[in-house]
């Protein structure tokens, strides 16, 4: 399998690996960028556990290839800043933990733009992300703290 | 923290922050990955396996079933099942070869460049279609279980009866979709041969292990990685995935990794039994029961597996949390040539409420009784037995329960307002419908006497405990509830309690995670535990000197501080396995599931709108994650319902993708209204009974209730799609 050189910032580092041609942004960021934190649910962008930020815009990483991610931004869910997992700890937005990586990145991806949570549902936005354990309350319970937090701090 | 103070979820960071590392995320050099070749025919003959010779196959591990050392036979109830089909197959995607090599793509291309020549065989793939000589495959006549329960003498009651009543309920398959797939690591470490990965049950992988290889115990050693959710899904089928990985670990001498993908794992794992279920009923003419005679059958699948205790498990919940002195309950399990199905929380429950609560509006129906009186004139009261005689003893007035579920849902407004929308709306139609129902906790009769748990408590030399039982937290919150339990009984703050991984080397065998068992069962043997090591630091709950005691008891050279508890069977608890008459379960939660939902006519779509989830499941150990545990369940319930529909094809799921398996998302659903009514109990630490599987039982018959008086017909099959409404409605919405 021929292979090529990716570089990307890998939250907040810049990051050079080789890797295959075909690859996807997924398998490249969990087998060889060593960021297992991202999962493979079901590999066809329906279940969303694989979502990252790719400069910025909320994708399903199994949907990308990897080389697309040449010199762009990644942000994964081991940079999820500590007050938010605390405060998605507190509701129950997490059980077994497969989906959730995914769901932290589009509530990420949400705080970034509280518009759209205004104009959007939360159960609507959440619909790209499919979780077997909460039934979803509790996620949604979790993005409702953390847009008030963050509501708080804007106004700080 | 003590008990039902919502210590929040100890893994709980680890998983929002990426790091808790599942199977798959575990690095580990060197490891090659295995793949399975399956045979693409529900039944036939090996005929002859071909290599393509252009391709070099130097370096790929192959195995087939002349590389198993000892039985080739996967140990569950019985022993029927290969683990690699040898001269003939059962089912669609039955595994007949293991490859294994470093490289992935290499991999791929070597199961493209072998072709298994099958002959097929005449295969049975509808459990109820006639038999002939030819399709028998499991004793004389396909039955892998009969269950006969009696009560009473039905037969001649049906002569005086005001009423009969028959109906036939039919329930779909299910897939478990748990977010992350099947997988397990095998390699040989330290002497033995590892298996880590993604399971509920380390002892019925280090079982397996030991049958098929032929060696002790000691020879392997299992260990449970972090699980992203099982539902039943990773009770049986790790132990087959577990010794696939095995094999090829110690036929190439390198770690073998096998991970499936989503459609590897939703077409050839287990799921759900399909169910049909019959009912014959007498009632007097005030709606009172007089005789019920009821027929199960549950499509079991080319093995044996779990079926059996499955069927157990549905028949002694067929005659729901009823009063009636005449019952006879007949339950097979029957083979078919699909891949097995297994256990899915419920374990057979989900099937058979489903048809008793659908009968019992369909009951009301015909003989014109609201619902409701239906209901509360032949719920169970203190002193009256279920269906196996057992004798309700709890202190729960199940009529008071079913009103205060009917309250919180505005039931009674409801079903009035509803009726004066359908009235004037042209193509939405409302209803809302209800359940009443129970689940047994922990294993069923003698079986937790015979599983004769074990749990041991550690003092550590810097002054915690570390609690040592087998049970795996996959998403359900053991790690957490346990924790509490055992601050809770020791009188220690939570800091300082540690739960081990499960680790058939280090921890005991506390039986397996399933059945509601760990909470009520395991958590009652670890305050036993607690007691014990409480016993021998001559210490009381919550004397503060208790760390210190430990520091200094568990720092003495050569010497070893350990609670330790066997479940040892209460002498109340009387069950007769041949008569299938007693206790069938120590005790039971209990709950009314009451669901709105509207139709569209035009679409057939249904939504539900609202959802009312009242149980009484003893004390609530910890709300946040009983509130998680139980709306999860019922949102699977509500997906069982309506969605999630296994298209066969051959007896093997056809649609094996989340793209046309659909599961509910956050925008299909409303907020599941979650409410708990607390007693105490003293099966359970701290009063807590169980609660993982009783969500399960109530959504569909709830859901189908409302929707068969919505669109005012009768609907006794789920799941309903639109298709099975338009059918249903004749296409009402288009006129």
């Amino acid at each position: 399998m021929d292979k090529f050189d990716l570089s990307l910032t890998l939250n907040g580092k810049s990051e050079t690996r080789r890797v295959a041609l075909d690859a996807r942004l997924l398998d490249v960021l969990r087998y060889d960028f060593g960021s297992p934190g991202t999962k493979e649910g079901c590999g066809e962008g329906e279940c969303g556990a694989c979502c990252v930020l790719l400069d910025g815009v909320l994708v399903n990483s199994c949907l990308v290839p990897a080389f697309q991610a040449a010199g762009r931004r990644i942000e994964t869910v081991e940079s999820t800043p500590p007050d938010l997992l605390q405060t998605l700890n507190a509701t129950g937005t997490s059980q077994c933990g497969a989906c959730t990586p995914g769901v932290v990145m589009s509530i990420r991806w949400l705080l970034q733009h509280p518009e759209i949570a205004e104009s959007v549902g939360l159960r609507a936005f959440m619909s790209g992300n499919l979780c077997r354990c909460t039934g979803y309350d509790g996620i949604i319970a979790g993005l409702e703290q953390a847009l008030q937090s963050n509501a708080k701090k804007a106004e700080t | 923290m003590p008990a039902g103070a919502d210590l929040p979820r100890i893994d709980g960071l680890d998983k929002l922050a990426g790091r808790a590392a599942y199977v798959d995320d575990l690095p580990t050099p060197g490891a090659w990955h295995g793949a399975t070749v399956r045979s693409s025919v529900p039944r036939g003959k090996i005929r002859d396996i071909h290599f393509d010779p252009a391709f070099d196959w130097n370096d790929i591990t192959i195995v087939d079933h002349r590389d198993i050392p000892g039985p080739n036979q996967l140990k569950l109830i019985d022993v029927d099942q290969p683990v690699l089909a040898a001269g003939e197959v059962r089912h669609k995607h039955e595994p007949i070869l293991l490859l294994a090599h470093p490289s992935v793509h290499k991999l791929r291309d070597a199961l493209r460049a072998i072709r298994v020549d099958v002959e097929p065989l005449p295969a049975i793939l509808d459990p109820a279609a006639p038999l002939t000589p030819d399709l028998i495959q499991y004793k004389s006549d396909n039955v892998l279980k009969h269950i006969d329960i009696r009560q009473g003498d039905p037969g001649p009651v049906f002569a005086r009866a005001a009423h009969i009543i028959e109906g036939e309920y039919v329930t779909g398959s299910q897939e478990h979709v748990y977010l992350e797939t099947q997988g397990m690591l095998a390699q040989w470490q330290d002497g033995r041969l590892t298996v880590r990965g993604s399971m509920q049950c380390p002892y019925y992988v280090l079982d397996a292990l030991t049958h098929l290889f032929g060696r002790s115990r000691d020879a392997f050693r299992v260990i449970q990685s972090p699980v992203g959710g099982g539902f039943g899904g990773k009770e049986e089928y790790p132990s087959l995935l577990a010794i696939h990985a095995a094999l090829l670990a110690e036929k190439s001498g390198a770690p073998v990794k096998m991970i499936y993908d989503r459609q590897e794992d939703m077409a050839v794992t287990t799921k759900r039994h399909p169910s049909r279920t019959r009912h014959r009923t007498a009632l007097d003419k005030d709606g009172r029961l007089l005789a019920m005679e009821i027929d199960v059958l549950l499509d079991g699948g080319a093995y044996v597996t779990l079926s059996p205790v499955v069927l157990s498990r549905g028949c002694i919940h067929a005659a729901g949390p009823y009063f009636c002195e005449n019952i006879h309950i007949r339950g097979e399990a029957r083979l078919t040539n699909s891949p097995p199905y297994g256990a899915f929380r419920g374990f057979g429950a989900p099937q058979t409420i489903f048809a008793i609560e659908r009968h019992m509006d369909v009951i009301a129906a015909r003989i014109g009784i609201d619902p409701v009186e239906l209901r509360r004139r032949n719920l169970v009261r203190t002193g009256q037995p279920l269906a196996t005689g057992q004798i309700y003893k709890e202190p729960t007035d199940l009529p008071a329960l079913m009103d205060r579920a009917l309250d919180l849902a505005q039931y009674k407004a409801r079903t009035q307002s509803h009726a004066e929308f359908n009235k004037s709306h042209p193509f939405l139609r409302r209803g809302i419908g209800f359940a009443t129902f129970h689940h047994g906790a922990g294993f069923t009769g003698g079986g937790e006497t015979y599983l004769a748990s074990e749990v041991w408590i550690e003092g550590k030399p810097d002054g915690t405990v570390e609690l040592q039982t087998a049970q795996t937290d996959m998403g359900q919150g053991t790690t957490t509830i346990l924790t509490q339990v055992v601050a809770e009984r020791l009188g220690i703050p939570t800091e300082q309690v540690r739960v081990a991984t499960p680790d058939t080397s280090r921890v005991p065998n506390s039986g397996p995670t399933v059945a509601s068992r760990t909470a009520m069962v395991v958590g009652k043997l670890i305050e036993q535990a607690c007691d014990d090591l409480l016993h021998q630091l001559g210490r009381k709950s919550g004397d503060p000197e208790i760390s210190d005691d430990i520091r200094r008891h568990a720092s003495l050279p050569g010497k070893s501080l350990v609670g330790r508890a066997k479940y040892q069977k209460p002498a109340s608890i009387q069950w007769d396995d041949k008569t299938y008459r007693g206790d069938a379960y120590a005790t039971y939660s209990w709950a009314t599931y009451v669901a709105d939902v509207e139709v569209d006519l035009r679409t057939c779509r249904v939504r539900v709108t609202d959802f009312v989830a009242l149980q009484e499941v003893g004390r609530v150990l910890n709300t946040t994650l009983a509130t998680g545990q139980i709306a999860g369940g019922v949102v699977q319930g509500i997906g069982w319902a309506l969605y999630e529909n296994v298209v066969l094809e051959d007896g093997a799921m056809k649609n094996c993708q989340m793209t046309n398996y659909v599961i509910p998302s956050a925008g299909d659903l409303p907020p599941i209204r979650v409410v708990f009514e607390e007693r105490p109990s003293h099966w359970g630490p701290g009063g807590a009974k169980g609660i993982g599987e009783l969500p399960m039982d109530g959504p569909a018959p709830a859901i189908v209730n409302a929707i068969s008086r919505a669109v005012t017909t009768t609907i006794n099959e789920i799941p309903v799609t639109p298709e099975l409404l338009l059918k249903a409605t004749e296409g009402r919405g288009h006129g």
